[in-house]
């Protein structure tokens, strides 16, 4: 891994610790009675906050994973550099597009 | 030299480094099944809503606790590494490990005991 990934890496796990805490947090109060497609978007419908959140959350986790995958397969599998570098790249992009389409269906009024 | 190779593998951080990499990798598998899941919505809360009651099945509950579990060892994974890379090493790193992943298990159990 270079190190400008080691530090794309590095810097957004450091965004995403705190987003991640709260998904969690998000988690156990969304499902403290069975979960509904009513009260998610209730909560999400229309709120800036939570678009901000969530867009954050799936800008860094898209970055985060393909550098990721990126390293396991230049350690793990046959696939050369520039191969695996290839893959991480269309897999980071599929993760942005179908990411910021989930974001919209659940904020977008 | 490779028994020395081998042996360090057993040792507790090797695994957390193991455990860390394994559970990035299948939350990297699952987020294009989350996102196509909560992307179901644009077509209305209905086709959502029918999703969610399938996952009302106890094997699906299983997973998500499973997945509950994988994303709070990756994320105490990670700020392990985070922690080694930036400050000071402390012989307490094997303790931390373990405790992070015990923190994990409790955290998923606690999970399945109210979602069932």
């Amino acid at each position: 891994m270079n190190v400008r990934l080691y530090v794309w890496q590095r810097a957004t796990a450091a965004v995403m610790a705190p987003l991640v805490l709260l998904h969690i947090a998000v988690i156990f109060y969304a499902t403290r009675k069975g979960m509904t497609a009513a009260d998610i978007l209730s909560r999400t419908q229309g709120s800036i906050i939570w678009a901000t959140y969530y867009g954050l959350f799936v800008a860094a986790a898209s970055i985060h994973a393909s550098i990721g995958v990126r390293n396991v397969l230049t350690e793990w599998s046959p696939l050369t550099d520039r191969r695996a570098g290839l893959f991480a790249v269309a897999f980071g992009l599929l993760l942005a597009v179908i990411g910021a389409r989930a974001v919209f269906a659940v904020v977008l009024p | 030299m490779i028994a020395r190779g081998i042996m360090h593998r057993g040792s507790a951080l090797w695994i957390a480094a193991m455990v860390h990499r394994l559970s990035g990798l299948a939350l990297a598998i699952f987020l294009p099944l989350h996102f196509l899941a909560l992307g179901l919505a644009i077509d209305g809360e209905a086709k959502l809503e029918r999703f969610l009651r399938w996952t009302d099945q106890p094997l699906v509950k299983f997973a998500e606790g499973g997945l509950v579990f994988l994303l709070t060892v990756h994320l105490l994974g990670g700020l392990r590494v985070l922690v080694i890379e930036n400050f000071d090493w402390r012989d307490s790193q094997k303790q931390l490990a373990t405790i992070a992943a015990a923190i994990s298990a409790i955290i998923a159990f606690i999970f399945l005991a109210r979602v069932f």
